[in-house]
């Protein structure tokens, strides 16, 4: 466990991009839902809200995978500021991937709305009905969206940075095992 | 076992011109990506009909009421329950179905968008119900006293909002814009032969609510049967409105305070011809009905602090046996509605100081 590594563990990486692909998929959704007067708004909302909870589950499991993996370091000669802006954005990413599920939650409960997942399955309110509250939660529902949508953009673009241009082993240790050359 | 050294060091550098191409690779697909969420949130689409774009439509013609719904802004909170007979739970597994009480929380409006409207500023009178199932589960239903709506489609509604809308130099509507839109929709003709006919009623409680939109009942086994619904009043009465601003509230409460007011809840079952999928069309000829049991309203209060005004009376907020029908019109209410209310939730705090047009006699 304490051997430093080059590489992600499996089920680390299996967890990253599954989730990636999800939370993607959940930003475009949300987006297409709330741009939409047709039925694509009704069957969008019924992918949104299990996917939602499918997400929270997930990042729970992700975050003790991740405190119990050790994960390869960042390049020695990585600069300190992009070694920092690594760091920040990816407790970003790990603090929206928690609080988006829970404030869309929390906000249809806000709403007093019954906190339906499909046609028969309901949760259990987590916030008593209240307007202001609320507003505040899908205000903030909105605005977390795109921060998260943006935070993406740059961890994608910062990954591709890395596998392209400075061409060290960061991409590559999210990419694939060690099987190879070892 | 020798590690092999990162790949990186035995590479050549890149040169400028390589460093650059690359560089301009990684901003493609970033842009490609931040372009496809612009397609998909309408932002490259100022023509796609949106929820807020609907809410834009019903605001430019009413103007801005703070606080308040952006359409049926003047209503009345009600309290009461639904008595089930259980005579509906043979067509749909809903608990609200099953005989006994489920509790209600209403709200009776005029269909116009102003909250300061004079209660005969249209024959029309709304009535949105929130039943709350014992399992948590709910129902909430908005319905109006006509019988059909205008027209069957959104995109529709929004071209009649926008051809009855007061001119912004004149203050009133293009006279010449209700007719050709008319002449435009001939699917209105049910609705405007109806509306020839309506009269502003002196009370809420002697009118009939129909859902206007198709549902569709499902029983235990999975079976379907598509329905319209009805609230139909035991008061009865055709007195003409009073010549007044101000009505309907007062009417209300002296009704209640000689007791409950009561409405049989009647499901109108399709044939296998009638037409779920448009609301501006009435199923004609003989029906099944069944009657589910009576909506019994027993207290009512003012909307600005009473149970309903948080409510967002979304006609698909449904339990379990009971689901929308393929009419566009319900996706689009939900959605726009849920427009309306986060705007108006967000303006709730300035509920609280009394309009000024409230005063005037």
């Amino acid at each position: 466990m304490s051997t430093p590594t080059s590489h992600f563990a499996p089920l680390a990486r299996l967890l990253h991009w599954l989730m990636a692909v999800m939370v993607i998929a959940m930003l475009f959704i949300g987006a297409g839902m709330v741009a939409s007067v047709s039925e694509r708004h009704e069957w969008l909302l019924s992918l949104h809200k299990p996917l939602g909870i499918a997400i929270l589950l997930l990042v729970i499991v992700r975050l003790i995978v991740r405190f119990c993996t050790v994960t390869p370091p960042l390049p020695a000669d990585l600069p300190a500021w992009q070694a920092l802006a690594a760091k920040l954005s990816h407790y970003l990413l790990y603090a929206l991937m928690l609080a988006m599920p829970l404030i869309g939650w929390a906000m249809i409960s806000a709403a007093g709305d019954p906190v339906m997942l499909s046609g028969s399955i309901r949760l259990p309110s987590i916030v008593a009905a209240h307007a202001e509250t609320f507003a505040f939660l899908r205000g903030a529902h909105r605005y977390l969206a795109y921060l998260f949508f943006l935070t993406i953009l740059a961890h994608l673009g910062a990954a591709l940075f890395h596998g392209w241009i400075r061409r060290d082993e960061v991409l590559d240790s999210m990419l694939k095992g060690r099987s190879r050359g070892t | 076992m020798i590690e092999p050294e990162p790949p990186h060091l035995r590479k050549p550098p890149l040169t400028t011109a390589e460093k650059l191409a690359r560089l301009g690779g990684i901003g493609l697909i970033l842009l490609i990506a931040a372009g496809a969420f612009a397609y998909v949130n309408g932002s490259l689409d100022p023509q796609r009909l949106t929820p807020a774009r609907v809410v834009d439509v019903f605001e430019h013609s009413n103007g801005v009421h703070p606080g308040f719904r952006r359409n049926h802004p003047k209503g009345i909170c009600v309290a009461g329950y639904f008595d089930s007979n259980g005579a509906a739970s043979a067509l749909s597994s809903a608990q609200v179905f099953a005989a006994g009480r489920t509790p209600v929380i209403g709200r009776l409006a005029l269909p116009t968008g102003n909250p300061y409207s004079p209660d005969s500023a249209a024959p029309i009178r709304s009535f949105a119900v929130q039943f709350t199932q014992p399992d948590g589960q709910q129902w909430r239903s908005g319905m109006n006293s006509m019988p059909v709506f205008p027209v069957g489609t959104v995109e529709a509604f929004v071209d009649l909002l926008k051809a009855t809308a007061p001119d912004p130099k004149t203050g009133k509507p293009d006279p010449a814009k209700p007719p050709a839109f008319f002449a435009a929709h001939p699917e209105a003709q049910p609705f405007l032969a109806w509306v020839k006919t309506a009269r502003p009623s002196a009370s809420f409680v002697t009118e009939t609510y129909n859902s206007v939109n198709a549902f569709v009942l499902v029983d235990a086994q999975g079976k379907r049967q598509a329905v319209r619904w009805s609230l139909v009043p035991a008061a009865k009465g055709d007195a003409p409105a009073p010549d007044a601003k101000d009505y309907l509230q007062q009417d209300l409460s002296d009704k209640l305070a000689s007791g409950p007011q009561r409405w049989d809840l009647v499901l109108t079952l399709a044939n296998p011809t009638d037409p779920t999928g448009d609301a501006s069309k009435a199923w004609a000829g003989e029906h099944k009905t069944v009657n589910a049991g009576t909506l019994v309203v027993e207290g009512d209060s003012a909307q600005l602090d009473g149970a309903c005004r948080d409510i967002n009376y979304d006609p698909l907020v449904l339990p379990s046996g009971i689901e929308g029908s393929d009419d566009p019109l319900l996706a689009a209410r939900s959605a726009a509605y849920a427009a309306s209310y986060m705007r108006r939730t967000s303006e709730v705090g300035q509920l609280e100081k009394p309009p000024a047009q409230e005063k005037q006699p």
